[in-house]
């Protein structure tokens, strides 16, 4: 049983810190232009790509530093170039833009690297046992995939909280117009978060590329969850898209391990009562969990756990 | 608007003329080439395309040759009635598909209604891979054929294999949560329970279709549970992936699998270091097979990098081209009415036959686990120096379940 609760937190926690590596991004730049960013997993996948392509060329170290960058250029061009053309035209044709974006940058990736998931491997300096609990071994990358998480998570800290950029940016968080006002360009600033927020979503795609399968229908696979997060979380609020992103990936991570069902608490007149939702487990449900969060939340706290304004 | 319309209907008319005037015979193959599935799809369209190449060498089939027509399901069985259609509007008698019985339950519905309101574009469906034995039982119909044997078939041969090994005592299950996975579950439950009553089942898992990209959450719960052995019926990236997490947990089970040979799966095997412990129930090994085939096996590994991983679609092409010659027509109902009780040397040697009953192939069965290869061995899997060695061989006569069919002929 102890077994079972340390892995399972171990994989919810690291599950939850991709998600959450992800998540910063697309919170800040939903909080600050308004826009639901539908290709924000795309540009995570763009970095699993650009990865295995970088790494397989001059290694994995650089590929860690410059994928991102790369990543984080083409979010700032797609910003520049596109998304602040459809701005004038306000938030519908905004969504329907990342929504295109999305499907198009699928295609490409398509085209350049086929339709098979591509043989991007854990780099053979992190190919080892971490540790060895309960006989359970744990894989050093995923140390190595948590500790960078966290890492970035500590960068992002200091930068919102210490420097000058992060408080105009946390400024433009709650109370966008009166940033314009004090004369900052804002537009910029939009552009620069948009390029850090796809730069952000890019490392965590190097990163999770070896762990999970650097494939096509990854950002569509991850892309739902991500919304999930950022309204759990609430608007504007990078602790909340913290929290949930946590809560996310713990709750997926242990419902798996829950065998219960509505029959074990209700006893076998369970299937009479509720047919075949009886004896469905916890387990088999799991992924469909975030969303009946998702739909709880909005129901109960629109604002989110810790979200401060509604739009 | 109007213009693009009348535009398009002459590019569609030319389009569907062409395809008729074709002295080609189209052979759909409806299979995921994008998604979780792809990675099996892709390799199974190379074998239907080698093998059309095969035979259009040696001068095609009654004077035309074969072509494969590749069409991406998705691995979605609405999407794939949406290819199946295209393809029968591109001239297409035969339609074949393997990976998901969902898909393959759709397949074989539409070919009943198809051939009923259109006779004169009727279709076979010829299903290489789709195991949900429900297919050549209930759902039966002269339309279908299966060259893979059914998920019953496969289950029944692994359990006789399990049942004289005493160091199994705890079993876990994990299937994919759809008709096939619900078909491995119950049969596996109820196999053991008949043949290995000793037995106790830790585990009964089912987790979504191909949509699973880190099985860590799993393999915990696995390991948790004390199983020395895991039952799976898990294909395509669900079982390179879960094969891959038990490595890096460092999982020490014995694995029973249908497809453990699919992509990705030797070298996550190789990875664990378990030599010999994990089995899977095919209808062919290469080190075992008749040296003619080898050669078969040489030049397809030699040309695409990869095993010869479906004998039965060797079997399945072979038999529809002579089946097209016995009847001197690629009309399928004159097709179909070859291929029932169709006798056939098989890709291993054996003799299989095509039951009329209920249009189920019988061949010969191999268990084998993945391991060192013997001195002389001359293939191993996937670059890993390991092959896949024969454990046990189960008759085609042997393999023989009653079937509840009552197949409904065509006058």
């Amino acid at each position: 049983m102890l077994e079972i609760i340390t892995f399972s937190t171990l994989n919810g926690v690291l599950y939850g810190m991709v998600l959450f590596m992800l998540a910063s991004g697309l919170t800040l730049i939903f909080s600050m232009m308004g826009v639901l960013n539908f290709a924000h997993a795309s540009f995570y996948m763009l970095g699993a790509y650009f990865g295995f392509e970088i790494s397989r060329r001059i290694g994995f170290w650089p590929a860690l530093i410059v994928a991102p960058i790369l990543v984080g250029i083409v979010g700032a061009l797609v910003e520049r170039f596109g998304l602040r053309r459809v701005h004038k035209f306000g938030h519908v044709p905004e969504l329907l833009f990342t929504f295109g974006l999305a499907f198009v940058i699928e295609e490409v990736v398509q085209m350049i690297w086929g339709k098979l998931p591509v043989d991007y491997r854990v780099p053979p300096s992190l190919d080892f046992t971490a540790f060895r609990l309960f006989d359970t071994t744990y894989p050093a990358y995923k140390m190595f995939m948590l500790a960078i998480a966290i890492g970035m998570f500590v960068a992002l800290l200091v930068v919102l909280n210490k420097t000058r950029v992060g408080l105009i940016i946390q400024a433009s968080l709650t109370h966008p117009n009166t940033v314009a006002m004090l004369g900052h360009d804002v537009p910029t600033i939009f552009m620069a978060v948009f390029g850090a927020g796809s730069a952000l979503a890019g490392l965590a795609g190097v990163i999770a590329g070896p762990a999970f399968v650097t494939q096509p229908a990854m950002a569509a696979l991850l892309g739902p969850i991500l919304f999930v997060v950022i309204v759990v979380g609430g608007l504007g609020s990078l602790g909340g898209a913290f929290a949930a992103s946590l809560l996310i990936g713990l709750v997926q991570t242990f419902a798996v391990a829950i065998n219960g069902s509505l029959a074990d608490i209700f006893g076998a007149s369970a299937a009479d009562w509720f047919g075949d939702l009886g004896t469905v487990t916890v387990a088999q449900i799991a992924p469909i969990i975030p969303y009946f969060l998702l739909v709880l939340v909005l129901i109960i706290k629109p604002t989110g756990l810790f979200g401060t304004r509604e739009t | 608007m109007r213009r693009a319309l009348a535009s398009s209907f002459i590019a569609l008319s030319v389009a569907m003329g062409s395809a008729y005037a074709a002295d080609t015979i189209k052979i759909a193959y409806i299979d995921p080439l994008s998604g979780g599935g792809a990675s099996v799809g892709e390799v199974g369209l190379k074998h239907f395309q080698w093998l059309a190449e095969q035979i259009n060498a040696s001068g095609g089939v009654i004077g035309k040759k074969l072509e494969i027509l590749g069409l991406d399901n998705k691995t979605n069985p609405q999407e794939s009635l949406v290819q199946a259609q295209k393809a029968i509007d591109q001239g297409a008698h035969f339609l074949t598909q393997g990976n998901g019985s969902s898909v393959g339950a759709a397949l074989t519905d539409f070919a009943v209604k198809n051939n009923d309101r259109n006779p004169d574009k009727q279709v076979l469906y010829l299903n290489y891979a789709a195991v949900d034995p429900v297919l050549t039982n209930d759902k039966c119909n002269f339309w279908h054929f299966r060259w893979d044997a059914n998920s019953d078939i496969k289950m029944q041969a692994l359990t006789n294999y399990m049942k004289d090994k005493p160091n199994i005592k705890k079993v876990y299950l994990i299937n994919q949560d759809y008709s096939f996975g619900e078909s491995v579950r119950t049969e596996a439950r109820k196999m053991l329970k008949a043949k290995r009553p000793d037995v106790q089942i830790v585990g009964d898992e089912k987790h979504p279709l191909l949509k699973i990209t880190d099985f860590a959450p799993y393999v915990a719960k696995i390991k948790a549970s004390g199983a020395d052995t895991v039952i799976t019926g898990n294909w395509g990236q669900d079982i390179a992936l879960l094969l891959k997490a038990a490595a890096d947990a460092g999982l020490q089970v014995d694995w029973y699998t249908y497809y453990a040979g699919g992509a990705g799966g030797p070298t996550a095997i190789k990875q664990s270091n378990i030599p010999d412990r994990v089995f899977a129930i095919v209808e062919g090994v290469p080190n075992d097979e008749p040296a003619e085939t080898q050669k078969i096996e040489q030049e397809f590994r030699t040309k695409y990098g990869t095993t010869f991983w479906y004998p039965r679609v060797y079997n399945e092409v072979y038999m529809l081209a002579q089946a097209i010659k016995d009847a001197n027509s690629d009309e399928p109902k004159a097709v179909a009415a070859k291929l029932e009780g169709m006798k056939f040397k098989t890709f291993m040697g054996g003799e299989g036959y095509m039951r009329k009953d209920d249009h189920q192939f019988f061949q010969d069965m191999y268990i084998a686990n993945l391991g060192p290869l013997p001195a002389g061995a001359k293939f191993d899997e996937e670059g890993t120096g390991w092959g896949w060695k024969t454990q046990g061989v189960v008759k085609a006569k042997d393999t023989e379940l009653p079937t509840t069919c009552k197949m409904d002929r065509p006058s």
